[in-house]
């Protein structure tokens, strides 16, 4: 029965207008019932073993593992490294998010060739997770329930927030669309997602910490920067690459209005 | 990558609570790839789970059922300690099992 209002509010809506829709959006329908059926379960925890086992394994030309990879907190010191990211690092000389980092480290340590793995790092249909999001997946476990802490202190990190909150009001392309077009106000939502107000703390904090997460409609788990190239794909502007000062900028951006915030990655996301 | 599991059972009152997470890509047969070829239907076809020789829940799955199956019911008449297995197998003949304590 509980269906059945849902549905005239829905066929009500077209007459109403507005004052419904703002109703709706903390609705997100079956959805978050499967969520809570799951609890603590998350098919990711599979893709987190996967990560944790390429970490340890010598990979590449130079045949060693990611061990050494400093992530912020020192050489191999992954636990809570992902609550700090992104951030300035000395060796590179520029802002880097989790996934510029890990790139980073395969091609410093391990000797990967940058374009063979920025190419194409996320898997497509039909696959199961790509080397990629299987280490992103394991490092942000475990920083989950750790408290957001994403610095601000060294310039090039006040810089990337500032261009990153630049790009995020920046309308462009075809739709005249920007990130702020869906993502400045609360109580909003495309179809049956809410859409995070990402201008404010809580609207970021509800969001961000979720991330990467397992997507049960791709079975597999999609990371931040998937996600960004999925916000421009949807604004229909171009490409955005892998490790790009772009794709740095606008997460420091989100993850700094975060700040304060609890990590919950691995999420569970539709 | 299929095979792996993950299980809990949990004894509450009477009945005991099982969670399993499969891996699992449950391919209905019906998807194409980027190139545009068929993904040939790979799912489990029937999962069983037995506590000592009595099998406590059988049944049979198609290809509707998710990637990465989740799967939860509860049973009557185990006790804490006692060893829970599931197993599983699918249309093109792997099968997988796991055992576990019920806590």
């Amino acid at each position: 029965m509980a269906r059945m209002p849902r549905l005239l509010t829905a066929l009500a809506m077209p007459l109403c207008g507005l004052t419904l829709s703002a109703a709706f959006a903390q609705d997100d329908g079956t959805f978050s019932e499967y969520r809570e059926m799951f609890g603590d379960d998350n098919p990711a925890v599979f893709v987190i073993d996967e990560g944790a086992a390429i970490w340890t394994e010598a990979r590449g030309p130079e045949e060693v593992s990611l061990e050494q990879c400093d992530l912020g907190l020192g050489p191999g010191k992954v636990e809570g490294a992902y609550a700090q990211l992104p951030r300035y690092f000395e060796d590179a000389d520029r802002v880097m998010d989790l996934e510029t980092r890990l790139i980073h480290c395969m091609v410093e340590l391990q000797g990967f060739d940058r374009d063979e793995i920025t190419t194409d790092p996320y898997s497509g249909r039909g696959e199961t997770d790509s080397t990629l999001e299987a280490l992103a997946a394991y490092v942000a476990s475990k920083s989950e329930g750790k408290t957001i802490d994403i610095p601000q202190s060294h310039p090039a990190e006040k810089q990337a927030y500032k261009a990153g909150e630049a790009l995020f009001w920046h309308r462009a392309g075809p739709y005249d669309f920007a990130c702020a077009t869906c993502h400045r106000q609360d109580d909003k939502r495309v179809r049956l997602q809410d859409l995070p107000n990402l201008t404010t703390a809580d609207g970021a904090r509800s969001s961000y910490p979720d991330w990467p997460a397992y997507r049960i409609s791709q079975g597999v788990v999609r990371t931040m920067e998937w996600r960004m190239r999925n916000c421009m794909r949807q604004q229909r502007l171009p490409m955005l690459k892998v490790g790009s000062e772009a794709a740095v900028s606008i997460i420091t951006y989100m993850g700094v209005n975060a700040n304060g915030g609890t990590i919950a990655a691995p999420g569970l996301k539709r | 990558m299929a095979g792996r599991m993950r299980i809990r059972a949990q004894k509450k009152g009477d009945n005991t609570e099982v969670k399993v997470l499969m891996q699992h890509p449950m391919e209905t047969g019906l998807r194409k790839d980027d190139a545009g070829e068929t993904i040939p239907a790979h799912f489990i076809t029937h999962v069983t789970a037995t506590v000592g020789d009595r099998t406590v829940m059988e049944s049979q799955w198609g290809a509707a059922v998710s990637q990465n199956p989740f799967l939860s019911f509860r049973f009557q008449g185990a006790e804490k300690g006692d060893k829970l297995k599931i197993a599983w197998k699918d249309n093109q003949g792997e099968t997988a099992e796991t055992t576990t304590s019920i806590r």
